[in-house]
């Protein structure tokens, strides 16, 4: 069987990331197993700006943002194979994967990384009663048909759910000439970043209908109209308020989902508030070695995160293979949250195992505003810091240092607190 | 002039055009949609009943336990799935005991064979996830699943191998006696005549009837069902189907497993007027899970990946009607089927198959092709197998759908052979692209290219299920 120091699920920016750290760290056995026929993922289809501005301090489309990271991957002569798709990891890293010219084959994996991204909640997983006529997309599908294939889904659109991907498509499907009636949001709030409501929404006109859900599809062969109505505080459509929206697309973003089929046939452990592995400070999940990145592991909302912490998954992975494949199984400890942080990642910290830095990203479960976001070691507060808007739609991010560690060497309990101003 | 035109290219329309392509004879299937299998058919619960719900000595008993009985040799013969994963009636207080004892009673006189009244503990024996509140059960070992779009497309293929001629996307409008003897079918494309027809046309079996016929009048209700599919990730929920003690309106709402390792709920049953409505509703859904949360310990409600609704055409008489029409002599009904209907349906396609030989005196073909190959599933090859496979066929190596694990190699198989799909439905419906967690949401872009380019027509012509339903509506730049 063929051996790999690391393989890497998934070509798209976290896999890409955590390849080139691992490089960087003195792997040279590295392979990257994409399903797609491009390096890039997802980022290929956002051919919208904004991407990098963190990473590379500059404004960049999707498909240039995954060029950089593609491009630092040839330039270190990273293995990847397009077009395959893995179909099992085994618990001890045995790797199954398919292509046309390799037929089914194994690796064996010294250490994984899962890069596996996401994908949409679809109609069906919503519910949404009504007819199944074409018309009906998730707003990857129609970025996808739109700025890959060059293909218009439809010329009237109404959306569902305000998450960026629907916001994003609200402006594109705008500029290619289709009318958008309205942008329907079951919750309160917006699933989205702000900046995306005003440059995808406001600056077109385009109505943002909070607490609204559509109730009903219309349309035999294809949508000629959908039902919006109000919905109450417990999210239940009420009566009465129900309006027709004549339109021949309806398109969904209505949350991401991790695609964690692999993850969960390898029986690594999930975390149900992210749908995603749980992981520790190296970002390795419950199977020794296996470590996750990116989407798959929580939702991101910029791409530079998921960048910067599969770079973090890189360097762990590297970490273990020069280690000789030694589990951390130290001092775990798990990571508290008090008033408002609906998850952490990572899920546990092991101080010996902290470096320089430690990230830890969050989501909170509702719309918060002037509150502090604190982490404590013990009882000691060691940062505290102001936060004006705190969104479900906005991940928030506090970083630690090994010094704050180092001053508790009997750490027992971490937690981190959303506080009143 | 066809010897029989069949109207109608659900189950039972293929199942009698299949039965009757042993014979010689020619014959014409006539379809509406641009699909064998796009009506009821292609939306009901999988099932091939034990055959202990009819009441004993009708049609629907008699045909349902004929069809349970030739299921395995057929399932062999066209090499679909099937399997006998056992059926349970829970009865969920003590008041209902006497209906399951009733309905035991009714199963034994049918012929069906293995029924069993049990207990809690066996209950639970058989299938630990179901609720505690069951205080008895009907088990009946011989009941079974069956996928009814491969059980449709396999009826159709072996029948056209065997000379059968579909003529699909033509809709009937009216069937009257020809001049001459026999019957002048007009259709949106032409005029056919035959000296026989079948009328298998479903929620419309009745007006086909009524044209014909100045005997009984038939009046055919759609009676809606609402359903929820599960994914695979539910599938140890039950193994065996489970129904509650039936109800007015039929079964009731029922858990069972597919032969495809999905979980299935439904159905709900609403009368309703619209023969086109297979809409699902709020109330409906809403109402599904409920009835299937109450029959086991936890539904995982959160694991569904869509919804759907399918009619039955309800008869008044709540009968088969099947055979001859006495006023309308060469007029063969197929009407008012609706559960057991996939069931029933190698029974009632056998029977009528040979209603019409007798009535044409047809002979047996000395080359009829029993047997057809399914689309080859390479999950189950083995590696050498399937590393041959895809040596030799690359398309074997490229998974298309990821949800399903299906490749380019067996969608392409289901675009080309006999009666192939034409549409993402139809690929969805014969090898399952699509039919997975993230509903064509990542494969329908590719499904759409690999149908333009083995049907030759562009992409904006591929639709989802024929008709107007395209899936993209021009280009991007077509309007500037």
């Amino acid at each position: 069987m063929k051996e790999v120091d690391i393989v890497i699920i998934g070509g798209g920016p976290a896999g890409l990331a955590a390849a080139v750290s691992a490089y960087d760290a003195g792997v040279r056995s590295i392979l990257i197993l994409e399903r797609d026929k491009e390096l890039g993922g997802i980022l290929n289809q956002c051919i919208h700006n904004g991407f990098g501005l963190h990473t590379f301090k500059e404004e960049l489309t999707g498909p240039e943002y995954a060029q950089r990271f593609a491009d630092q991957v040839r330039e270190r002569s990273i293995a990847y194979k397009l077009n395959t798709m893995v179909l099992e990891i085994s618990r001890d890293k045995v790797v199954t994967a398919m292509n046309r010219e390799d037929g089914l084959f194994d690796i064996q994996a010294k250490a994984v990384v899962l890069a596996m991204g996401c994908r949409e909640r679809s109609r069906g997983a919503l519910n949404i009663p009504g007819f199944r006529p074409a018309g009906v997309y998730s707003a990857g599908t129609a970025q996808q048909l739109v700025n890959i294939e060059g293909y218009m889904p439809g010329r009237e659109v109404v959306i569902l759910g305000s998450g960026d991907i629907g916001l994003i498509m609200a402006r594109r499907m705008t500029l290619e000439g289709a009318k958008v009636k309205a942008v329907a949001e079951l919750m309160p709030y917006s699933g989205g970043l702000k900046r995306n409501i005003v440059q995808c929404l406001d600056d077109f006109g385009i109505p943002l209908l909070l607490s609204h859900t559509v109730v009903d599809i219309h349309g035999k062969e294809r949508v000629t109209g959908v039902t919006i109505a109000e919905v109450d505080g417990n999210l239940k459509p009420i009566p009465g308020t129900e309006a027709f929206y004549s339109c021949d697309t309806l398109l969904l973003s209505c949350g991401l989902l991790p695609e964690n089929e692999l993850s969960r046939a390898m029986g690594v452990e999930m975390n149900r508030a992210t749908n995603g592995p749980v992981v520790n400070e190296s970002l390795e999940t419950s199977v020794s070695g296996v470590f996750a990145a990116g989407n798959v592991l929580h939702v991101h909302d910029l791409v530079d995160y998921v960048s910067e912490e599969a770079g973090a998954a890189g360097r762990a992975a590297a970490e273990y293979v020069r280690s000789g494949g030694e589990h951390s199984g130290g001092h775990e400890i798990p990571v508290a949250t008090e008033g408002g942080p609906r998850y952490t990642v990572p899920c546990t910290i092991d101080p010996q195992k902290v470096g320089e830095t430690l990230t830890l990203r969050f989501r909170v479960g509702s719309v918060m505003k002037d509150r502090f976001v604190s982490v404590y070691l013990d009882d000691e507060r060691v940062t505290h810091r102001k936060r004006q808007v705190m969104a479900p739609g906005e991940m928030e991010e506090v970083k630690l240092t090994r010094t704050m560690f180092d001053k508790h060497p009997d750490l027992q309990r971490i937690t981190v607190k959303v506080e009143e101003a | 002039m066809y010897d029989v035109i069949i109207v109608g290219g659900g189950v039972i329309g293929c199942a009698v055009a299949r039965y009757l392509s042993r014979y010689h004879a020619s014959v014409c299937l006539v379809e509406r949609e641009e699909d064998v299998c796009s009506g009821t058919s292609k939306a009901n619960s999988g099932l091939i009943h034990a055959g202990f719900d009819a009441p004993h000595g009708s049609l629907m008993a008699k045909y349902n336990v004929e069809g349970s009985k030739m299921m395995p040799a057929l399932a062999k013969e066209l090499d679909i799935p099937f399997r006998r994963n056992g059926a349970m009636v829970l009865c969920l207080n003590e008041e209902d005991v006497p209906r399951l004892e009733a309905l035991y009673e009714n199963g034994v006189k049918n012929g069906v064979e293995g029924l069993e009244l049990i207990g809690p503990d066996r209950i639970h024996e058989i299938e630990p996830n179901v609720t505690d509140d069951a205080v008895a059960a009907l088990y009946a070992p011989t009941a079974g699943i069956v996928c009814p779009f491969l059980m449709t497309v396999a009826f159709a293929e072996n029948a056209s191998v065997n000379g059968v001629e579909f003529k699909l996307d033509t809709e009937v409008k009216a069937i009257t006696p020809a001049a001459e003897g026999g019957w002048t079918v007009q259709t949106e494309a032409g005029v056919l005549k035959a000296k026989c027809v079948v009328n298998a046309a479903g929620v419309y079996s009745d007006v086909f009837h009524n044209m014909v016929s100045a005997g009984r009048k038939l009046h055919i209700t759609p009676r809606r069902g609402d359903y929820c599919l599960l994914d695979h990730t539910a599938k140890d929920l039950t193994d065996c189907t489970i129904f509650q003690v039936p109800g007015k309106l039929g079964k009731g709402v029922l858990i069972t497993p597919t032969v495809h390792g999905n979980i299935i709920l439904g159905p709900t049953a609403v009368s309703i007027e619209d023969r086109e409505g297979v809409n699902t509703t709020a109330a409906g859904l809403s109402e599904l899970l409920n009835k299937a949360g109450a029959t086991v310990k936890q539904l995982p409600a959160n694991q569904v990946i869509t919804s759907f609704a399918g009619l039955r055409a309800h008869e008044d008489g709540h009968e088969f009607i099947v055979g001859e029409v006495e006023d309308a002599p060469g007029f063969f009904n197929c009407a008012g089927i609706e559960s057991p209907g996939l069931s029933s349906a190698p029974a009632i396609g056998k029977a009528v198959a040979e209603m019409l030989r007798d009535k044409l005196s047809l002979s047996e073909k000395e080359d009829f092709i029993p047997t057809r190959r399914g689309i080859l599933d390479p999950k189950t090859l083995s590696r050498e197998e399937r590393n041959a496979l895809i040596k030799e066929q690359p398309a074997y190596g490229q998974i298309i759908c990821r949800c399903e694990n299906v490749t380019e190699g067996e969608i392409i198989d289901a675009i080309r052979r006999p009666v192939g799909a034409r549409s993402l439905d139809g690929v969805k419906r014969r090898v399952r692209a699509g039919m997975g967690r993230c509903q064509a949401g990542f494969c329908s872009p590719r499904v759409i290219e690999i149908l333009a380019r083995e049907l030759g027509v562009e992409s904006s012509e591929i639709t989802k299920s024929g008709g107007k339903s395209n899936f993209i509506v021009g280009t991007t730049k077509d309007r500037y």
